[in-house]
């Protein structure tokens, strides 16, 4: 299951050693490291919500991802990664408040989707779930790459995915991917205009500013491929 | 029949509040929620007030959701999107101007109309307070035209042309497929007819092509009736 073909599961077994993928406990990790570090960013992203937005990123971030690595706590033996994917999701949609929840939160419900049934996930898995967290942002928020929004981050963090998955890259290595892209994508923000959001109503004046939405996106992804790597 | 539910999201409690005070006053039957503020009462939305107004309103008939601006829309779709599947299939996000699109929904909706017409209504009434009268007016038909057909009643009933009569006459208008104007506007249009203020003692003109002859004469005739006001009660 989630072997696009035994020869390449077998063959990246060998050589990385991954070849069970990630199971529900990579989710579990992820959930916990991204709790902490926005935790301790949220001033940070609240600053930069302050210049071209209300504010209140790191405060409504924290308070969702607080709540969500107190509900992982509880998540049954025997759950499946779309099944605390899941989870997650409806935590951040009911306790972000603001744009952000109903964005991350569809976020992690296509990944959640994307996955079903998937007792571990290989890279493709992986790439696959990236993409289809970006397209529910895009969907939801109604917004394109290019508008100075967190889709920027996403985007090049799907495209970065897919790529590493195509060339063979592990789960690690896929991650590691989508995380620098975010990166990029969030540092790529700042130069650019908002087309959507608040920070749209500031014209110029957005320009050499960092999107909020981006650089979390980019410290939540971040936290994803350092769930993969942890021991 | 049931009635179609309404659901208001709003950033402000009372914004949300206010739209269900004045849509229930045109539409005391329907069942219509206010979703407004955050869990807390500030300014934002909740995804759990959303999913309880919607869960509360709907009798079996469905729900149309009514949102203000940017993420009241993400909330509204997001709580959609996670109601069970048997429910959210019943459940439809309007867009439309949450003010106008409401009382058009709610009227709609106080009229038995299902679904897709309270969806309908909602979307037909255009933002800005003076939509209903940049409303394209229908063509009139010339007096001379020897096919229009026009008859000019007046208007006995306390309401006039306004509130439930008024949504009375759409429906009414609604049944015939001809078109029929009212001193110009839609029949079928509410806001439209609305806008036009015609108050007890006001002359009106139902006019339509003479093959609408049937739906002149049975909207003129609801007129003449009083709707079955008497003139003191509402």
């Amino acid at each position: 299951m989630g072997c696009p073909g035994a020869d390449r599961c077998t063959s990246l077994g060998a050589v990385k050693g991954t070849m069970m993928g990630l199971d529900v406990d990579w989710v579990i990790a992820w959930a916990r490291i991204a709790a902490a570090r926005v935790a301790d960013e949220r001033t940070r992203l609240s600053d930069l919500d302050r210049a071209i937005g209300d504010g209140d990123h790191g405060e409504n971030l924290d308070r969702g991802f607080a709540a969500v690595a107190a509900k992982v706590d509880s998540i049954p033996d025997g759950a499946s990664p779309s099944d605390a994917l899941r989870v997650i999701a409806t935590t951040l949609i009911s306790s972000v408040g603001g744009a952000a929840g109903p964005l991350y939160g569809t976020a992690f419900l296509r990944a959640a989707e994307s996955v079903a049934g998937k007792p571990t996930l290989d890279s493709a898995d992986l790439a696959g779930l990236l993409d289809r967290a970006r397209n529910g942002i895009v969907e939801r928020g109604r917004a394109q790459a290019g508008d100075k929004t967190m889709v920027d981050a996403w985007s090049r963090a799907a495209d970065a995915a897919a790529d590493a998955a195509a060339s063979g890259g592990d789960e690690a290595a896929v991650l590691d991917a989508a995380a620098n892209g975010a990166d990029a994508g969030a540092v790529a923000t700042e130069p650019l205009v908002a087309r959507k959001g608040r920070a749209s109503y500031l014209g110029e004046r957005a320009i050499g500013h960092r999107d909020p939405g981006a650089e979390s996106s980019a410290l939540i992804l971040r936290a994803a491929a350092d769930a993969a790597t942890r021991e | 029949m049931k009635r179609v539910g309404i659901v208001i999201v709003s950033h402000s409690v009372l914004i949300a509040d206010g739209i269900v005070e004045l849509a229930s006053q045109m539409a005391p039957s329907v069942d219509i929620r206010a979703a407004g503020g955050t869990d807390e009462g500030g300014i934002g939305t909740s995804f759990d007030k959303v999913t309880a107004a919607i869960t509360d309103a709907d009798s079996g008939a469905g729900v149309l959701v009514v949102c203000d601006i940017g993420s009241a829309i993400m909330t509204a779709e997001a709580a959609r999107e996670l109601l069970a599947p048997e429910l959210r299939e019943r459940v439809r996000i309007a867009n439309a101007a949450i003010v106008e699109g409401t009382v058009a929904a709610a009227v709609a909706a106080e009229i038995r109309g299902d679904l897709d017409a309270v969806d309908a209504a909602a979307t037909a009434a255009m933002p800005g307070c003076d939509s209903a009268q940049n409303e394209p007016s229908l063509v009139a038909p010339r007096a001379s035209a020897p096919s229009t057909y026009v008859r000019t009643v007046t208007l006995i009933n306390a309401d006039g042309l306004h509130a439930r009569p008024a949504a009375e006459f759409v429906r009414l208008a609604g049944t015939f497929a001809a078109r029929v104007t009212v001193n110009g506007k839609d029949a079928k249009s509410l806001l439209g007819i609305m806008s036009l203020g015609l108050l007890k003692g006001a002359k009106v003109d139902i006019a339509g092509a003479g093959e609408a002859r049937d739906a002149v004469d049975a909207l003129a005739d609801l007129i003449e009736s009083g709707f079955g006001q008497t003139d003191s009660s509402r």
